[in-house]
């Protein structure tokens, strides 16, 4: 199962496995990772689970759709280059390793 | 050391459990689940997961691992008959008595159903069990060509609607008001929704008082209205409200109105017990109750109740918000439009992509968007921050709303 290192607010790093089909999110909150929220359960609608995608590796992703970019605009906390929701963050064998940063808040 | 208990493993019994632990809380702690399920969210429930039938551990909230970690002894299929505030412990069914140092209620609600015997096919959606019957019902009414009917033209019973018709089946909603989700929304919301659901083969009737369900060998075959009308049915979605689960409170003692009565901090009328998510009712500082019934409640309600059990005091003041997903629009609400005065709209009402302003005495209170995520994202920092726009400026579609959060600064 590909990786993704995740580095919660108090600076813990975590290496959250990703089941085939399973969002970011979803193993994050599954892992009970402090600073996910993913209230909406990934439904695009609440933008609780944004995270700071490692700017090396942000090109690698799929681009994010529309609504995900207009979420994006007005996250609670700081939104960056790497600025990703979770939620829509899926990775296979290629994407093993990426690194992501929660941020401060997310309400 | 007698453990802290939470009666409830669902959205706001899970905050609380948790934000003890972030809080450094060490001392037991106890969380009581009805279901045999882990702690799972509901809100997929009526939408997405009906129509794609997700593997159940997509739903969970939290594995049950990562509960077990943070040691909390999270107990399921275990149900609480009683509460003894004088002795401080609650009784279970098995008939074990459990002491607790504090005790957070997270009972939630149930689904209010039609009065009349049981019939097969009428499902409430509240629970996964609901959700995993339903969705089989669903296969079974396209089987036979039977139509599917919704009592209810509110959140749920639309978006159940809106999921059945994208699997094929055919549906009819019956309202007992004029206009759909009339006790949210502005009229002029509830109009693009019904040009939405019309748009996608839905039968809308409004004005329709539902007398009873017609049945046959156990099974629902009709629904019956007022003057005699009946609208067959393979089979019915109940999606009236739900009732806030206070009875054990209630049998308790505890303070108790359509909801156990709760302040801003989540303390109930017994000094150690909190409450928090659907089932609380919340007294306002003018007196009044506001029910609630959100994950963004549960989860800012759960972290008041948590604070509370440690003495601390942690109002929960955010604009509360909430969605809805009906179709590809996307209904998105923040603030309580109740009592408004004026209504400003921003936006494509015919698409429908658009924003629906409230105002009250010129200031803003509440904004519904139809597929504009932009304008909630907005809305929600414009509300916390007691930002608000004029009126002409929010009808303005050249006016940058995100320039009054830049002004006031972060």
């Amino acid at each position: 199962m590909p990786r993704v290192i995740c580095t919660d607010v108090s600076g813990h790093c975590t290496a959250l496995e990703i089941p085939p089909g399973w969002s970011v999110m979803q193993s994050a909150v599954d892992r009970s990772i402090e600073g996910i929220e993913g209230l909406c359960g990934g439904m695009l609608a609440c933008a609780t689970c944004h995270c700071y995608v490692d700017p090396q590796w942000i090109a690698r992703l799929p681009a994010p759709s529309a609504e995900e970019l207009q979420m994006l605009e007005n996250v609670a906390a700081e939104r960056r280059a790497g600025s990703r929701l979770s939620c829509q963050i899926f990775v296979d064998q290629s994407l093993d390793g990426l690194p992501i940063q929660v941020p401060d808040r997310q309400l | 050391m007698d453990p802290i208990i939470i009666i409830g493993a669902g959205q706001a019994g899970v905050q609380i459990a948790e934000t003890l632990r972030q809080e450094h809380y060490s001392g037991p702690i106890l969380l009581l689940g009805a279901e045999a399920h882990g702690p799972y969210n509901r809100p997929p429930l009526s939408k997405k997961w009906l129509l794609e039938h997700h593997d159940p551990a997509q739903l969970a909230i939290r594995s049950i691992e990562a509960i077990r970690r943070r040691e909390i002894d999270l107990r399921l299929n275990c149900e609480v008959v009683a509460i003894e505030p004088a002795r401080q412990c609650v009784r279970l069914a098995d008939g074990q008595s459990l002491p607790y140092a504090g005790l957070a209620l997270t009972t939630g609600a149930r689904v209010r159903m039609l009065p009349g015997p049981p019939l097969r096919g009428v499902f409430g959606v509240r629970t996964l069990d609901d959700a995993q019957a339903l969705a089989a019902a669903f296969e079974q009414c396209l089987a036979r060509s039977a139509p599917l009917v919704v009592i209810g033209g509110g959140f749920i019973g639309l978006e159940v609607a809106a999921t059945a018709r994208k699997r094929g089946l055919e549906v009819t909603v019956l309202e007992g008001l004029g206009r759909l989700m009339s006790r949210v929304v502005a009229p002029i919301v509830s109009e693009a929704a019904a040009r939405v659901h019309r748009a996608h083969g839905v039968q809308l009737k409004f004005d329709v008082q539902v007398e009873g369900l017609v049945g046959r060998d156990g099974q629902v075959s009709a629904v019956r209205t007022a003057g005699g009308v009946e609208y067959p049915a393979g089979c019915v979605v109940v999606g009236i409200g739900v009732i806030p689960e206070d009875r054990l409170a209630a049998a308790a003692g505890l303070a108790c109105e359509r909801g156990i009565i709760v302040d801003a901090c989540a303390r109930t009328s017994d000094p150690k017990i909190v409450a928090a998510g659907d089932c609380t009712a919340r007294r306002l500082a003018d007196g009044t109750l506001l029910r609630l019934e959100s994950v963004h409640n549960a989860i800012e309600q759960g972290k008041s109740a948590a604070a509370a059990l440690l003495g601390r005091e942690r109002p929960f003041t955010a604009t509360p918000w909430f969605w809805s997903d009906q179709y590809d629009v996307k209904l998105q609400m923040v603030g309580l439009s109740h009592g408004y005065d004026q209504i400003i709209t921003r936006g494509d009402l015919q698409k429908p992509a658009f924003s629906a302003f409230y105002y009250r005495n010129g200031r803003l209170i509440a904004v519904d968007s139809l597929s504009r995520i932009g304008d909630h994202m907005l809305a929600r920092k414009l509300l916390d921050n007691g930002i608000s726009p004029l009126p002409a400026k929010a009808a303005d579609p050249a006016f940058e709303l995100a320039s009054l959060l830049k002004a006031s600064g972060p």
